[in-house]
């Protein structure tokens, strides 16, 4: 019987079976950031308790920083508080830190990959729940909370519980205008927020076998909005290609080595999986949400659902959802008036997400009275779409460019929706207060759509705004 | 290090209703600016408990009736969104010691479990009916035995259920991983020096 990737990384990673059942598991590769580490730093300070291997530690600062005044101190003596400590925290421990200055900082999600830290094969861990994201490497990436971070640093391991695995297979060619983003909302709406308790999704079939690492980013970056704390697709040579000659890459003759040795972690053919959902490519539109979880998501030209329409486990959240979004059930989703529109996030803020809007914003407005603001993931990304003349096509339209982080994602810098302001998100979450006021309302999409709301002023159908068929 | 072994919990308790509570509700992100986890216990549920300026709002929690209760009882997917440990810190130091739900998200119910706060599972009606009689008789104290997997309120009892990973690590007292983990310090470096990309590095 054959092996998914899932079990051939677990059992390669597998320290022992602890008295209480659970698997200590070697993680290869920890991420850090700012929010989630500077208390774990204390337990260890506590606990008297170095750091195993800083070498396998990487940090960014992401959340809390300004995307406009850069400079230090920042204004929010919290946030200059927080990343001075991240900067003390890696000296003492001889942690690698992708600071501001280093023209490589960004959104921890968007910076492994990019730096080529990512890798398929291995464990990754890092104290925040999209971490999944590097799944699209073929890893196996869990998002963890700040006492694991202590146990990743103090052991270079963690316990865990094996999880189940369900291959989610997609198949056939997306429409144009239809993305990734629209992908896993569909999977989301399908299986529900809390479908994948349990489980590790696989993400195959020959739509993802098409899909760019980039895209396939954006999918599992998302796999926590379904429940499920790890998603990855096989590695396979999109992968390998992306990798080359990136700064923590094997490089040369190793990189030969390390592709083979990558290969072998794929899936098998004859793998048994707990279980297998399918879907068709056809059948996916651009999908958008209506209300305060990600799995509230219709397709643009469907109604808001009504309670009948629904399960009844799901309609007392869906009464929640109409008080907050204040949104009929019955309306149609689309015209409704938007105030925000937000480009940015580790699901949505890689230079192809960029590339793709820019190429039909060039020479369109933003609607008058909308606040457009395009955050890109990383300095990376910020530099390659200067080079690229993206940024001034964005500038053009009247959109803000900003400097790189999380931003208004989740409003833990000054970028804050304001009110019940609404907001056309490309990010991930659409949880009451997520981007930063209690009554701010978010509605989340692809990032062409975005663009589209940008550009009208209300929610649209990015086909027909920009002549897309 | 050793633990206290945790076999049940007594506390009065307070039913906050709703399904798919997530972590930005339980603390939303503006008070996870901090470097220590001290002091975000007067921020659980912020949003949902005071308005903009800052006054209370009807919300359980702010019902004197129920203040001091040590014991949650919630609804569906509990703690789901961020993997951030501030928001069962956030719990915690708010004074809960215990949490009963219909389900839990994954990373929020493994962050509860390494605080030593047990999370039980229980069945919607009994939670609602629980919940009943908690308003009836806000001063009763419940009680939840985990070996027994039943909560009690006077001479009523109702099912919760743990998985048994989770149970037997409060039993024993080794609820936090920490020790275990750095036991097997020698097995982590034989097994790191057979993976290439760590000793690359
Ligand atoms: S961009 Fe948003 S989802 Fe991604 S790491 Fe930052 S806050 Fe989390």
């Amino acid at each position: 019987m054959g092996k998914t990737l899932f079990d051939k990384i677990w059992a390669a990673h597998t320290v022992r079976q602890l008295p209480n059942g659970m698997t200590q598991l070697l993680i290869g590769t920890h991420l850090i950031h700012e929010v989630t580490s500077p208390q774990a730093f204390g337990m260890l300070r506590d606990l008297k308790l170095p750091v195993l291997y800083p070498q396998r530690t990487f940090a960014t600062v992401d959340h809390i920083v300004p995307t406009d005044e850069r400079e230090e101190p920042f204004s929010d003596s919290l946030a200059d508080a927080m990343i001075k400590e991240l900067r003390k925290n890696c000296d003492e421990s001889g942690i690698k830190f992708f600071d501001i200055a280093s023209g490589k900082q960004g959104i921890v999600h968007i910076v492994g990959p990019e730096q080529g830290i990512t890798q398929p094969g291995t464990t990754i861990a890092c104290g925040d729940s999209h971490t999944s994201t590097h799944g699209a490497f073929g890893a196996i990436a869990f998002g963890i909370g700040t006492s694991q971070v202590r146990d990743v640093l103090a052991t270079q391991t963690m316990a865990l519980q094996k999880p189940k695995v369900r291959r989610i297979e997609v198949n056939g060619k997306l429409a144009p205008g239809v993305y990734a983003k629209d992908v896993i909302l569909h999977i989301i709406r399908k299986l529900g927020v809390n479908g994948g308790l349990g489980y590790a999704y696989e993400y195959a079939g020959s739509t993802f076998d098409h899909f760019t690492q980039e895209e396939r980013m954006t999918v599992c970056n998302m796999s926590i909005e379904g429940g499920a704390r790890v998603g990855y697709v096989n590695p396979d040579q999109t992968t390998f290609d992306y990798l080359r000659g990136r700064p923590y890459a094997p490089a040369q003759a190793d990189y030969d080595v390390a592709v083979a040795r990558w290969k072998s972690f794929a899936s098998d053919p004859d793998a048994k999986y707990d279980d297998i959902v399918k879907y068709d490519a056809a059948d996916i539109g651009p999908t958008v949400t209506w209300g305060i979880n990600p799995g509230q998501a219709i397709f643009i030209d469907e109604k808001i659902p009504s309670p009948e329409e629904l399960p009844e486990k799901d309609r007392s959240t869906a009464e929640e959802a109409y008080a907050h979004m204040k949104l009929r059930p019955g309306q149609p989703i689309k015209g409704t008036k938007i105030d925000v529109a937000f480009l940015g996030s580790c699901t949505n803020a890689r230079i192809s997400d960029l590339q793709e809007v820019a190429r039909y914003l060039q020479g369109k407005k933003i609607k008058v009275g909308v606040k457009g603001i395009v955050v890109p993931g990383s300095q990376g990304v910020a530099a390659l779409a200067e080079s690229m003349g993206l940024a001034d096509i964005f500038r053009n339209a009247g959109f803000e460019w900003r400097g790189a982080g999380c931003s208004m994602c989740l409003g833990m810098n000054p970028d804050k929706l304001i009110g019940d302001q609404l907001c056309a998100s490309s990010s991930n979450r659409n949880f009451k207060g997520r981007q930063g006021s209690p009554t701010g309302r978010t509605v989340l999409m692809s990032p062409l759509m975005v663009a589209a709301a940008a550009v009208t002023g209300q929610i649209s159908d990015a086909r027909e705004v920009f002549g897309l068929s | 290090m050793s633990l206290p072994k945790i076999s049940q919990v007594a506390g009065r308790g307070v039913y906050v209703p709703g399904d798919d509570v997530d972590t930005d509700r339980v603390i939303p992100a503006r008070y996870m600016k901090c470097i220590t986890f001290d002091g975000l216990g007067e921020y659980a549920f912020y949003d949902e408990r005071f308005d903009a300026s800052g006054r209370p709002k009807p919300h359980p929690i702010n019902d004197p009736k129920y203040a001091g209760a040590t014991i949650l009882l919630a609804g569906r997917n509990f703690g789901c969104g961020s993997s951030r440990e501030h928001a069962p810190q956030a719990l915690y130091r708010h004074g809960f010691r215990a949490i009963l739900a219909e389900s839990f998200a994954e990373i929020f119910f493994g962050n509860s479990i390494t605080l030593g706060m047990p999370c039980l599972v229980m069945d919607g009606h009994d939670i609602r009916a629980l919940a009943a009689l908690i308003e009836g008789a806000p001063q009763t104290g419940l009680n939840i035995n985990l070996l027994s997997g039943r909560v009690s309120l006077a001479d009523v009892t109702f099912p919760a259920e743990l998985p048994d990973h989770a149970k037997e690590v409060l039993i024993d007292g080794k609820w936090d991983a920490i020790a275990d983990l750095l036991e097997g310090l020698d097995a982590v470096k034989s097994t790191a020096a057979k993976l290439p990309y760590i000793q690359a590095a």
